[in-house]
């Protein structure tokens, strides 16, 4: 199977007041259709590298590699332009944005790609949202919605340019059981009928359980990669 | 495509936090307001007041003066031509007042075409003699249509018709303000005395105010006809023609080429009036200062609502940035919203000076310095609406462009993690 993303030799260091490594010699590849966790206690460097890993942070040693391009030598522009293609994002908090509709905040990285017409488009985020399950409330504002629906919302929102990959920090860190147990499910569904790669931090063992893959991390270490 | 969708996320920023922008652009618009308000009143002011001298100042006057010989008669004698002559009690030469061949001169000076007109005066003393006293005054004889185009004599004759000077025989416009000494009205006849001792009787015909009191209280105008009888001259005696240019600037230069071609004595308007346009300039200058200033304050306000905007929108920056909009971007949806404010405030700024103008143009105003003016003179140079939504747009621009360049260094990673 093919790499989606490579990641080789990957150092990084916090300086404040005195150098610290927070990221030793980091290697592993992510194939595609892998779901994978990446579990390791607080500050062990798990959601340090997500980070480097999603082109946010290019400060760090080492290559990264996304669907067989190097990282490196790219400017901002052309990481965003990469962001926006191939990496769809789900953060602990949903980050939707106020002003906008449910159905625009998901057709917003879509416009910006500019690969749809903005009518098929329209369609595609509702397909999105029917999947989901909440397709009712498209033409709400995300702040009249419960916590849980506004994640699978975000959810819709990282999976509309169909990215490569989907990079998740803690996606289920805000939610109540019943709430995290839904947005997993939805994880899962998707890695099972749409074959969608995904790379999750988190630290509930519950939801790594569940995952086709964990990677264990330690002191800026990978201990365990099954 | 993609600046539609920058342009609608500014748009709904900018809705987010409505009642700041519309204070922002409120801001704007009433300094484009008063910036074309005050420009264009300042600039009306200032013609207005130019007008007061200029417009009856001829460009350049060709005239005879009295003065000595500059060549004495020794200097012509051959066997002194080496010697230094000491010559006592030098007197001025008999006054031979009159312009040399002016019909000619008139001609060929109606053809240069930098010249708008030239008006052929008499202007001669003369004694009012009211019961037993006499009055100093100066008797101009002009051609009043000629008189009208030109210096806008029509304009400051308040009583009676100007064009009654030239059909009634022997009459005479009086300065308003010497005929209220001599307490005469139209219809009246006063008595002139000329410098040679003639006597003529002469009819008011009408009074003439320029709204300054010292040539109100001296002049007065009668045709040349008139003014050649008084004098016991023929009708080709002209004293004084005064030439109006098309380019007042070229005065001087114009000026000095007719004095050596018609060897005549000339003055130009800048050596005669030098202070108005220095008075003209800084009164410009200090209106432009204040609306300037106006827009920077105007500036500043957006420059405000921008940062608090960055600052409460840090996690939608974030998010947009994390999903594919470059800082570049991000600084456009800043850009966008602040050049809104500045463009709209200052189209509406200009139709609300407009009209604020066009009022302050119906307020009466009415001196008895300025009797032509009836309300208070605006000028609506275009001039001014383009340097003030110029300017606007300008200011607003830079004003939003450091917060924007703020944004679109945002740090996403700094923001998301710190949740």
């Amino acid at each position: 199977m093919k790499n989606i993303l490579e990641a080789s030799h990957i150092n990084k260091y916090f300086y404040n007041a005195q150098t610290q490594q927070v990221l030793k010699d980091v290697s592993f590849t992510i194939e595609h259709g892998q779901f994978i966790s990446i579990v390791g206690k607080s500050g062990c460097g798990k959601s340090t590298l997500l980070y480097i890993l999603s082109t946010m942070d290019t400060d760090y040693e080492g290559d990264l590699l996304i669907d067989g391009e190097s990282m490196h030598s790219k400017n901002s522009n052309q990481l965003a332009r990469i962001r926006n293609e191939k990496i769809g994002f789900v953060f602990q908090f949903h980050y939707l944005l106020n002003e906008f509709s449910v159905l625009r905040n998901v057709m917003i990285p879509g416009l910006k790609l500019g690969k749809y017409p903005e009518k098929e488009l329209q369609d595609r985020a509702m397909d999105k949202l029917k999947i989901f399950g909440i397709a009712d409330q498209a033409n709400k504002k995300p702040n009249q919605l419960s916590g849980g629906e506004k994640q699978r919302v975000a959810i819709a929102r990282a999976l509309i340019n169909d990215p490569l990959i989907i990079m998740g920090d803690e996606p289920t860190g805000n939610l109540d059981k019943k709430n995290s147990g839904i947005v997993f499910d939805l994880f899962k569904q998707l890695a099972q009928d749409y074959k969608q790669t995904m790379l999750i931090v988190t630290h509930d063992p519950e939801f790594a359980a569940g995952t086709d893959r964990v990677i264990e991390m330690d002191d800026g270490k990978i201990m365990n990669n099954e | 495509m993609k600046s539609n969708l920058i342009f609608r996320i500014a748009f709904s920023l900018a809705l987010a936090r409505w009642r700041q922008t519309l204070i922002a652009a409120i801001g704007v618009m009433f300094s484009v307001t008063m910036f074309v308000t005050l420009l264009g009143f300042m600039n009306g002011l200032n013609k207005m007041l130019d007008g007061l001298i200029l417009n009856r100042t001829p460009h350049i006057r060709l005239f005879n003066e009295i003065k000595p010989s500059e060549v004495q008669p020794i200097a012509l004698v051959k066997d002194y031509a080496g010697y230094h002559n000491f010559i006592h009690s030098v007197k001025p030469s008999g006054g031979r007042l009159e312009i040399h061949n002016v019909g000619a001169i008139m001609n060929s000076i109606k053809h240069d075409n930098r010249v708008l007109g030239v008006a052929p005066t008499i202007a001669t003393q003369v004694f009012f003699s009211v019961g037993a006293i006499d009055i100093n005054g100066i008797i101009n004889g002009v051609d009043p249509e000629i008189q009208s185009d030109l210096f806008f004599f029509r304009d400051y004759v308040i009583e009676g018709n100007y064009l009654d000077m030239k059909t009634v025989p022997n009459s005479i416009i009086l300065g308003k303000t010497a005929a209220d000494l001599m307490l005469v009205h139209i219809g009246d006849v006063v008595q002139a005395t000329s410098v040679t001792g003639d006597k003529i009787q002469l009819k008011v015909v009408g009074f003439f105010q320029s709204g300054i009191a010292d040539i109100d209280k001296v002049q007065s105008y009668t045709s040349l006809a008139t003014a050649q009888k008084l004098l016991g001259k023929p009708n080709s005696y002209i004293t004084d023609l005064q030439i109006k240019l098309k380019n007042l600037d070229l005065a001087p230069a114009v000026a000095k080429e007719y004095a050596q071609i018609y060897q005549v004595d000339a003055e130009d308007i800048q050596t005669v009036n030098a202070q108005f346009e220095t008075g003209t300039k800084i009164r410009t200058l200090i209106s432009y200062v204040v609306g300037i200033t106006l827009l920077i304050v105007a500036g500043f306000g957006i420059y405000n609502i921008l940062n608090m905007l960055i600052y409460e929108k840090m996690d939608s920056i974030a998010i947009l940035k994390a999903t594919g909009f470059s800082g570049s971007d991000v600084r456009r949806i800043f850009i966008s919203i602040s050049l809104s404010i500045g463009i709209i405030g200052a189209l509406v700024g200009l139709m609300v000076g407009f009209s604020l103008s066009s009022l302050i143009d119906q307020i009466p105003f009415k001196t008895s310095a300025l009797p032509s003016i009836k309300t208070y003179p605006v000028d609506y140079n275009p001039k001014f609406y383009l340097i003030g939504a110029g300017f606007a747009v300008l200011t607003t621009y830079i004003a939003g462009w450091m917060p924007a360049q703020k944004a679109s260094k945002v740090d996403p990673v700094v923001i998301i993690r710190g949740k």
